[in-house]
């Protein structure tokens, strides 16, 4: 028996058992311990409060809602509103954070210095000071409805929001998005083509241009085809507000702007970090078998520089989706302010709601780390 | 990152507290032993809570708090005051990071029964009112149709917002933010029409703003708003203590004790005054305080008229009329139940 025990193999298995069974009997007791003091304390328990009445309005909500809808619905809201500004800062910091890392870099001092100071300001004041500094800013500088700034007399601007003529979905509009669809899948065989053409021949084909140029093109003509009628419905001033068109808030265009700037920084010194790592001798050599610097930057510095720079990105995806949700300071309806805020409030069902809003932020680190492996997975340098 | 923060610790204290506190409902010995009261209070409404340059808290609701510590301690200086907003305060009870509320909290039948709270007594009774830019023209929220409303969040103040325009078949547009000087701020720069909230507030709200003209109350009021201090659900001596902690300023005012006269009361023969000062009978020792936990209320936080004049009504800028607030005896609400 003894000598069993000093067998290291069995040793180390009986060790790790004891401690699997001490985790199980402590999460237990805090388990029911926590069951037991909630019931004590009369505090509901359990999901049911999902089907219950929420009883509070949203201002910004992407699928129906109103005060008699439940509060499992305002959590569909919430995470929407989550899903649909994390996706718009995303995509926007991505362009602006490319954009200036490589200005960063620029030969022109001035323009360089420009870049590293705005990186320098905005990655260091808190995120939230900026989302209400610029929240603040839009409201004091835009005028009331009745004073609205007017465009092609169909957008219109206030400090109630920003309004523009929404499409119905008709034949036209389906006509369009097909479109879109059908150029984006063009140019992705575009490229494939033209790379090929590329190692074969070294020729080269501006897929760029002729990409914006599909992306353009093959929607206007999809609007004649579809019958040109759009049948739109525009904003129109009735009473004290706008009615009819899309509304985008204050509260979404502030928190939108305030985390593309901020998210841009890291993302900036992600991609100047990426191409200063980048040997000099890869663009000496490129320069050395007649690149353009052009060239040399698309064909030789960017393709290696992204590898390095992908994962503090994608890094910095994940932080979007978390900043999001200092939105509560300013009202915008994501998951954390309606949900484990106001129905919190309401219901008073910490451990539930707190625990479903954990999972979905869990949930969503969890996608973002496994595309980042595949993405890794598919950048690796492949040894020919 | 504040709020966010905030928050997520707060549910974490939640859970801990949650499950930590195994049989732990002793509020009034843990009071006692840490030497000091935990109140929960708001973090700034004229009035209600406010704090002076020197960070000495004062208004109808901290008198709450320090009326019990004064029962509790016997010294009504012994309290430490935690601000909170309104999404954050039943949060902040049930974890036990405070042991009392008294943060102008609306008693309501979902808050007491759902929530694991009991509500103590209303020491403030108030209804919801509207505050308009002129400019809009409106003269009565019948006309509201259509505005953009600010409201703070995690308020019954935003549920009565939505059940009265449903009910008067009317749209608006909710303007929702977590703190009060935001909506104040949002207010002010137009984002919205209307400010609602508890009407006791709008008229220092009104004052307070930057062009004061440019602004007026509506003379409708929505709702009842019953506010009143609050304990957990489980620790009936508490709760007990913190109820008849409120009861004695209202029954001293009954019995026409006040802070300066008290001591001479204490020779009063009339049987009512001798039990609530605890000179006669053991009223205090029944609920585990000291003989005389009323007197030292009395003695130094003072009767409710008392402290309702010097916080919110006529010795105060708020200039509140009693109304409702008024003793039974004078035509309102505010009534003790019997101390014998
Ligand atoms: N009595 C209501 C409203 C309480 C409340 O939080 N009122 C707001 C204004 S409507 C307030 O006191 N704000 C001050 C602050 O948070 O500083 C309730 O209990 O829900």
């Amino acid at each position: 028996m003894f000598a069993l025990l000093r067998d290291r193999k069995v040793r180390g298995i009986l060790f790790q058992l004891l401690t699997v069974i001490g985790l199980v009997a402590f999460l237990w007791y805090i388990g029911t311990n926590t069951v037991h003091n909630i019931e004590q304390r009369g505090i509901q328990t359990g999901f049911g409060f999902l089907n219950g009445t929420a009883g509070f309005a949203i201002n910004d909500t992407p699928v129906a809602y109103n005060e008699t809808y439940t509060h499992g619905r305002v959590f569909l809201v919430g995470l929407l509103n989550t899903l649909i500004i994390s996706f718009v800062v995303i995509i926007l910091s991505t362009i602006l954070g490319l954009l200036i890392g490589v200005l960063r870099l620029s030969n022109n001092w001035l323009i360089a210095k420009l870049s590293s100071a705005y990186i320098d300001i905005f990655r260091n004041i808190p995120i939230l000071l900026q989302i209400l500094f610029w929240y603040n800013v839009v409201l004091a500088t835009l005028p009331s409805p009745r004073k609205s700034i007017e465009l092609f007399g169909s957008i219109f601007i206030n400090n109630r929001g920003f309004y523009v003529p929404k499409p119905a979905l008709n034949a036209t509009t389906i006509s369009m998005i097909i479109a879109v669809f059908l150029a984006v899948i063009i140019i992705f065989f575009l490229n494939r083509w033209s790379n090929k053409r590329h190692e074969r021949t070294g020729q080269e084909f501006p897929v760029l241009f002729t990409g914006i140029g599909l992306i353009i093109v093959l929607p206007i003509i999809a609007f004649f085809i579809g019958g040109s009628d759009m049948n739109l419905s525009y904003p129109v001033l009735k009473g004290f507000n706008f009615r009819g068109g899309k509304t985008f808030y204050p509260e979404f265009l502030a928190l939108t702007f305030a985390l593309t700037i901020y998210t841009a920084t890291f993302i900036a010194e992600a991609v100047r970090s990426g191409i200063e790592a980048v040997s000099k001798g890869q663009k000496e050599a490129a320069a050395s078998i007649g690149l353009s610097s052009y060239q040399s930057l698309k064909l030789v510095v960017l393709p290696q520089a992204i590898r390095i720079a992908i994962p503090p990105t994608i890094n910095q995806y994940l932080n979007i989706v978390k900043n999001s949700s200092l939105a509560t300071a300013i009202g915008y309806p994501e998951l954390v302010t309606v949900f484990a805020g106001t129905s919190l409030n309401q219901v008073g069902q910490a451990i539930e709601i707190i625990s479903m809003t954990m999972l979905v932020y869990l949930v969503v680190s969890l996608a973002v780390s496994a595309l980042l492996n595949w993405i890794n997975f598919k950048m690796k340098i492949k040894e020919r | 990152m504040k709020s966010k923060i905030a928050k997520i610790s707060m549910a974490a204290i939640a859970v801990i507290g949650l499950s930590a506190s195994v049989a732990n409902a002793d509020t009034l010995s843990d009071t006692k032993a840490q030497g000091y009261l935990k109140c929960g209070i708001n973090s700034g409404l004229p009035g209600f809570a406010s704090a002076d340059s020197k960070g000495n808290w004062s208004g109808i609701d901290i008198s709450v708090c320090r009326a019990v510590a004064a029962a509790v301690l016997g010294d009504a200086s012994k309290v430490k005051f935690t601000s909170l907003n309104a999404k954050e305060r039943f949060t902040a009870l049930q974890s036990g990071e405070i042991d009392l509320l008294s943060r102008n909290t609306t008693w309501t039948e979902t808050r007491d029964s759902s929530l694991g709270l009991n509500f103590a007594g209303v020491n403030f009774y108030d209804g919801q009112g509207f505050m308009v830019h002129k400019s809009i023209g409106v003269k009565n929220a019948k006309e509201l149709n259509g505005a953009a409303v600010c409201v703070q969040s995690g308020t019954t103040t935003e549920l009565n917002l939505a059940d009265y325009f449903r009910k008067n078949g009317m749209k608006y547009k909710l303007v929702a933010y977590d703190s009060n000087d935001q909506v104040v701020k949002g207010y002010e720069s137009g984002r919205c029409d209307v400010i609602t909230s508890d009407s006791s507030q709008l008229y220092s709200l009104r004052i307070k703003l930057k062009n004061p003209n440019g602004s007026m109350v509506l003379p409708n009021i929505i709702s009842k708003e019953p506010l009143g201090p609050v304990v957990r659900q489980g620790d009936d001596k508490w709760f007990n203590i913190v109820k008849w902690s409120y009861a004695a300023m209202v029954a001293a005012e009954e019995a026409g004790i006040t802070s300066k006269n008290v001591d001479s009361m204490l020779k009063s023969n009339n049987p009512t005054v001798k039990r609530i000062l605890g000179v006669e009978g053991k009223l205090g020792e029944n609920l585990g305080l000291s003989k005389n936990f009323a007197y030292n209320i009395i003695k130094q936080v003072g009767n409710y008229g008392e402290v309702f004049d010097r916080t919110v009504g006529m010795n105060s800028p708020l200039k509140i009329k009693r109304g409702l607030n008024a003793l039974w005896t004078k035509g309102g609400l505010q009534y003790s139940p019997p101390f014998r």
